[in-house]
């Protein structure tokens, strides 16, 4: 049964079981520059599942995005956040909402859904990659644990940029990627998203002294 | 059972009984390294066993005859488990006897034995040393079947012998699975050999200490029997571990000149693995014992996401 799968086919589901495996790390993660060395990593395998998928179906579009994602979800948005953990002077231990040990149960749970209601949809896909497509669903559902878990502004941006990893690797995996428009704009929206976050972050902080988003919910209109 | 089968078996014993103190001896002389400390010398585990052999046993007046029985049970468990793992060839008679999954309840049984006899003697350290081997043991095997599910589910057997023969002799394919498996089983392999993020074997510091708790109360021969037997469970971890995971190299069958040639693979593949063990111990600082449950969680984890790896890539497509 294995030896039907193509090489290429073997290195994208290898990718894509590291991106899943980073997914979890980034949930147990507690440290919040190793959580940013998680997501600089996770960024890069996507970069090296969307190069051997470009590579093995020779699509042009997939060479521009997998050198999207490079640029942009390894280098700049990393730098960027880098940049914010050192200025915002963010030390010490992440806090969660719930222990970590029942995240990852919750997140195991989750991971099953995710796989089984990619089955039928990914059978309707002829492209190599569709096996895939479970995980890149799983990885969605585990970037939305970690944003309603966590507390801190930062870790819950870096929640929703892996949850737009999982998009990116749904997309390769059930058509080869979306449209080159499409994909520059959301490139474009997370870039400048992430700019505008990071100076909400400074304004946050100001504001509460904290970056912990549950002093927002007091917020009233005097 | 041919001849040179059960020659092979009785060489694959001889050989674990052997090369266990020497792997427990390198792992220390590499720990010292790393942290620039003067090395012990290699032999020394076997200068170890041989005083200790020499000694005589001093047993505590309350000491019940489990106490004393205890030490004997171990090692033949770990002799059992070095017996069943396939490390030169996978024509093992000794092979059906005992499939993955008993080879979990063989630990299983020494684990048991070894907490017993700890609480025997009614110290508070022996109870202490026992119940966090417990808790320890009862995160740690579940990882473990994991592990050995996915394997089985790749091998369509639970056989160790079929499952290494699949494995050492397969066309090249990817399996992210056994990646994951491969991680959880070092976890899990850390944890169950008393190593550095769970227990510290070389530590006799009343807070820390798990295994060398339960031993306290043990002299003379009992407490060679146990170093011992604790050496052969490291060595059938990373015998288990190099067979499942870097199975190349392992005789098929009762080929003598493959099994010639399995030998020197072996001792390096042990000589690296013994290294790599001592770097993780000394890269990593021992964590507190309420971080072992999340350690063996996580462990656990990576073996669960394998066996739904293994489902969702490898086999529907």
């Amino acid at each position: 049964m294995n030896a039907a799968i193509p090489l290429s086919a073997q290195l994208i589901n290898l990718f894509a079981a590291v991106i899943l495996l980073l997914a979890f790390a980034m949930l147990a993660q507690r440290r919040m520059l190793s959580l940013v060395n998680l997501f600089a990593a996770q960024g890069f395998c996507l970069f090296l599942a969307t190069l051997t998928a470009a590579v093995t179906t020779g699509q042009s579009h997939l060479f521009y995005s997998a050198g999207l994602t490079l640029l942009l979800k390894v280098i700049a948005l990393p730098w960027i956040l880098y940049r914010l953990v050192r200025q915002l002077n963010i030390k010490g231990e992440v806090e969660a909402l719930i222990n970590i040990p029942t995240t990852m149960l919750v997140g195991i749970v989750l991971v099953m859904a995710a796989f089984n209601v990619a089955l039928p949809i990914s059978e309707l896909s002829h492209t190599i990659t569709r096996g895939t497509l479970g995980i890149a669903l799983a990885v969605v559902m585990l970037a939305f644990l970690m944003m309603i878990t966590r507390q801190k502004a930062i870790s819950q941006v870096v929640g929703f940029l892996s949850m737009e990893n999982g998009l990116f690797l749904a997309a390769t995996s059930a058509t080869y990627g979306m449209p080159m428009v499409v994909e520059l704009g959301i490139a474009l929206d997370v870039l400048v998203g992430m700019i505008i976050l990071g100076v909400f972050f400074f304004q946050i902080r100001d504001q509460f002294d904290s970056l912990d988003i549950r002093h927002m919910e007091k917020l009233k209109d005097n | 059972m041919s001849f040179s089968g059960a020659l092979a078996q009785l060489f694959a014993i001889a050989l674990a009984l052997v090369l266990a103190p020497l792997l427990s001896g390198w792992v220390g002389q590499c720990r010292a390294w790393l942290q620039s400390r003067t090395a012990p010398p290699l032999l020394l585990p076997y200068y170890m066993l041989r005083k200790l052999f020499e000694k005589d046993v001093v047993l505590a007046h309350n000491a019940s005859s489990l106490f004393r029985a205890a030490p004997f049970v171990i090692f033949g468990c770990m002799l059992l488990a070095c017996a069943i793992v396939p490390t030169l060839s996978t024509d093992l008679p000794f092979a059906p006897a005992a499939d993955a999954l008993a080879l979990v309840g063989i630990f299983g049984l020494a684990r048991i034995f070894i907490a017993l006899a700890g609480m025997d003697v009614g110290t508070a350290f022996g109870s202490l040393g026992g119940r966090r081997e417990m808790l320890v043991g009862f995160l740690a095997e579940p990882a473990l079947l994991m592990v050995f599910f996915t394997l089985a589910m790749i091998a369509q057997s639970t056989s160790l012998a079929t499952i290494v023969e699949t494995l050492a002799h397969r066309e090249l394919i990817i399996y992210p699975s056994l990646a994951f498996a491969g991680v959880a089983f070092t976890f899990v392999s850390l944890a169950e050999n008393a190593r550095v993020p769970v227990d510290n074997p070389a530590t006799h510091l009343e807070l820390t200490m798990i295994h060398e708790a339960m031993i306290l109360e043990y002299t003379g021969r009992h407490l060679a029997l146990i170093e011992w037997a604790a050496s052969l469970k490291l060595y059938a971890y990373s015998c288990l571990g190099l067979a499942l995971f870097f199975p190349w190299g392992i005789a098929p069958g009762d080929n003598i000149l493959a099994l010639a040639a399995a030998i020197p693979l072996l001792l390096l593949k042990l000589a690296i693995g013994g290294f790599l063990l001592a770097a993780i111990e000394t890269v990593n600082a021992k964590m507190r014992i309420f971080r072992a449950p999340e350690f063996l969680g996580t462990a656990f984890m990576l073996a669960v996401l394998g066996l739904l790896v293994r489902l969702l890539l490898e086999v529907k497509v």
